[in-house]
């Protein structure tokens, strides 16, 4: 089978080698966790236990009504200290519930599974997935079980699995896909059910030629499941690219995979439902990669949810050399950290921990008009004329350039000789361009 | 030759009388008092009254769908002048207002959080994707400092300051909130020129977390209520002077522990105004 690819994107220095052939660790039980009650896109959840309350590892703390949401469980077994606002990766500050472990690990008894993949319904096993908590692992936390519950206009014939993991230096997916092969498998009959497609494919990078082979052997042969050898290049796990990659299907401006018949998840989440189908397990625990040249140690590790930054980085040998940048996440999309107080969340894919001499911190000088940005760009956008408007506040000019297509992959940042924060300023042209139109939305209604 | 001068030259005076005529008969009868108004309104274009720029005002008051006041701009004098077109009696004119940056927390009075290299604008410095909105200095509330509002006031009336705060030239500031508008923080509010006793910040924060990363910072410590009880409030952490009252606020200024509670008019502020001014013609 040949390499499938998209037109557009940039080939950086992965960065995997050092973590790639390490096996997953379990985590040393972290002996507090911070669990914030906002990790997925959406409505954030509301504390169901208050200070003082007893938990259980797996006992739901914190849920909402809404429905773009998803519920968080304890992660341990022990007392809870507060709910109070604490730091937080991606959000600054989210409210959290503090638990101080009581070493036992008592998993709720609560936790059963619901039925077989057999006898439950495809309403059933989204009510499983969303009582689980799981979210979209590779970063975006979108919450599963909205994604895998289309309108009724739409049809889904597809669930793409992503193991793509295009990001460089994290290799949490690639040991998923490594050491937990059936459950992802199973996870993607869950999903295939839960959304009522009858096709099933795995995409996965030619550079992780292992996780294809034994992802092939999970498989078995089945007809209505396909794996899909991708190129390598960044960025090939973005849902869009995916799809343009695999089935040569194009998502329309403005739209979802949905809208062509599509659901993409992640292969770590996939995983996440398996257990979530065969044994009621909530989501309190993920694979991730510390890695980065300040580290000593780097591995890839399964860790509780509302574990700090801090304690991961010290069981990885600490910091070998001065750390640059700590980022939440991979080099070109994460988010840089400006604290290791930062509790690891259900998108935290991986800690990144760049030394100083890795991280460039250069002068922006004037754009050339090369052009390398546009060719760069996997969704066609003109990066350099967005941004120059952005800058210049004119967020209408930026608006009628498709600035809300853009993906911020940062491709275009990447690949600028004149090293301008091309992505920064289209983030901050999107989000004046969103705001003006819910200004717009909120009279008529 | 003089075929030529001759047809030109009839078809000149044709088409001349022919212009002239559709001139009269095709005529847009214009109010001439929209000229007028036009000329007496300061030009800024600046559109503080909420219409595309001067003449789009001088339409609207024409057509009574604008006050005479309407103009933040011009003030009383221009107020006047419209009057006088229109033939009415000038209103009440409002006192005229200036921008006040509530902040004090400049260079060297507020501890950083992280180092930001992204683009030099405040709206772009606290995007959700940079260390989700929290801005690059420990104060969630506080000034930024990279300017936008000086960038964005039509009347060159808002400078940056020594310590890298941005310093409104009171005389010069026309209330057009541009800069109100602008400020990501929203730190910037219109005030009546003649209240110069102003709480410089909005953190609500608890005053033990405020004195961690912030020399000016509010405490809520509650002794400007105490100096003068009827003219400070204190809600979520946070000293407010209430404008509605007629008291001296000044008197709580020597009491505030924190050097929080400023009078802009302080010959320290008026220096500060004329530092950032030499800094500006130095730069």
């Amino acid at each position: 089978m040949t390499a499938k690819t998209f037109p557009g994107g940039i080939h950086p220095d992965y960065g995997k080698g050092p973590t790639a052939g390490k096996p997953v660790v379990r985590a040393a039980p972290p002996k507090t966790v911070v669990i914030p009650l906002h990790q997925h896109t959406g409505a954030p959840c509301e504390a169901l236990v208050k200070a003082g309350d007893e938990v259980k590892m797996g006992q739901k703390i914190g849920d909402t009504g809404a429905f773009v949401s998803a519920p968080v469980h304890a992660s341990v077994s022990g007392k809870v200290l507060a709910v109070e606002p604490r730091p937080h990766p991606a959000f600054g500050v989210s409210l959290a519930v503090v638990i101080e472990s009581d070493g036992q690990d008592q998993l709720d008894p609560e936790i059963r599974p619901a039925g077989s993949l057999d006898t439950l319904d495809a309403a059933a096993l989204r009510k499983v997935i969303r009582e689980a908590g799981i979210v979209g692992m590779g970063g975006a936390a979108f919450p599963t079980a909205v994604k895998v519950a289309p309108p009724p206009n739409k049809k889904i014939d597809t669930v793409a699995l992503n193991g793509a993991e295009c990001e460089p230096y994290l290799t949490a997916d690639h040991r998923v896909m490594l050491e937990q092969a059936d459950d992802v498998v199973f996870g993607l009959r869950a999903l295939m059910k839960a959304c009522g497609a009858g096709q099933g494919l795995i995409a996965i990078e030619d550079n992780k030629p292992d996780a294809i082979e034994v992802i092939h052997k999970a498989l078995g042969g089945a007809p209505d499941l396909q794996i899909i050898h991708l190129h390598t290049k960044y960025p090939q796990g973005s849902e869009k690219h995916l799809l343009k990659a695999c089935l040569n299907r194009e998502v329309p401006s403005g739209g979802l995979p949905l809208d062509v018949g599509v659901v993409v998840n992640n292969v770590a989440t996939a995983a996440a439902v398996a257990r979530a189908v065969r044994n009621g397990t909530p989501l309190y625990e993920r694979v991730l990669t510390v890695t980065g040249g300040a580290v000593a140690n780097p591995q890839n590790m399964l860790v509780r949810v509302g574990t700090s930054f801090g304690d991961l980085i010290e069981q990885c040998g600490g910091f070998a050399k001065p750390a640059g940048k700590v980022i939440n996440g991979g080099p070109m999309m994460g988010i840089a950290q400006s604290s290791l107080d930062v509790p690891v969340t259900k998108g935290t894919s991986g800690i990144l921990c760049l030394a100083r001499g890795e991280v460039a911190r250069d002068e922006a000088e004037a754009c050339l008009k090369c052009g390398r940005c546009i060719d760069a760009c996997p969704m066609y956008l003109m990066p350099l004329w967005i941004s120059a408007y952005a800058e210049r506040g004119k967020h209408e000019e930026a608006e009628r350039l498709n600035a809300l297509d853009c993906i911020e992959c940062g491709c275009c940042s990447y690949v600028c000789p004149a090293r301008r924060p091309l992505v920064q300023a289209i983030r901050l042209a999107k989000g004046e361009i969103t705001a003006r139109r819910r200004r717009q939305a909120q009279p008529a209604k | 030759m003089v075929e030529a001068i001759l047809s030109l030259g009839v078809m000149g005076l044709l088409f001349g009388g022919l212009l002239a005529y559709a001139a009269q008969v095709f005529a847009v009868p214009t109010d001439p008092r929209v000229d007028q108004l036009t000329e007496a309104l300061p030009s800024a274009q600046c559109g503080a009254c909420g219409y595309p720029g001067c003449r789009g005002l001088a339409e609207a008051i024409v057509k009574g769908r604008a006050g005479i006041s309407s103009c933040v701009v011009g003030g009383p004098t221009v107020a006047a002048e419209i009057a006088r077109i229109m033939g009415v009696q000038a209103e009440e004119m409002a006192e005229r207002q200036v921008a006040v940056v509530h902040c004090g927390g400049g260079a060297g009075k507020v501890s950083g959080r992280h180092l930001y290299d992204g683009i030099a604008d405040c709206r772009a410095a606290v995007i959700p994707q940079v260390a989700g909105k929290l801005g690059h200095t420990l104060c969630s509330a506080g000034c930024l400092g990279f300017g936008t509002c000086v960038a964005v006031c039509p009347f060159d009336a808002i400078h940056m300051g020594p310590d890298g705060l941005p310093v409104v030239d009171r005389e010069k500031c026309t209330a057009c909130a541009k800069c109100v508008a602008a400020c990501p923080r929203g730190i910037i509010e219109l005030h009546p020129v003649s209240q110069t006793v102003h709480v410089l910040c909005r953190n609500r924060d608890r005053g033990a977390a405020v004195r961690r990363y912030c020399k000016v910072g509010c405490i809520a410590c509650r002794a400007c209520v105490r100096a003068v009880p009827e003219g400070y409030v204190i809600q979520d952490n946070l000293a407010a002077v209430d404008y509605s009252q007629k008291v001296d606020f000044g008197l709580a200024i020597p009491k505030c522990p924190t050097k929080t509670i400023v009078d802009l008019s302080a010959p320290a502020a008026q220096d500060q105004g004329a530092a950032a001014e030499g800094a500006k013609e130095t730069a």
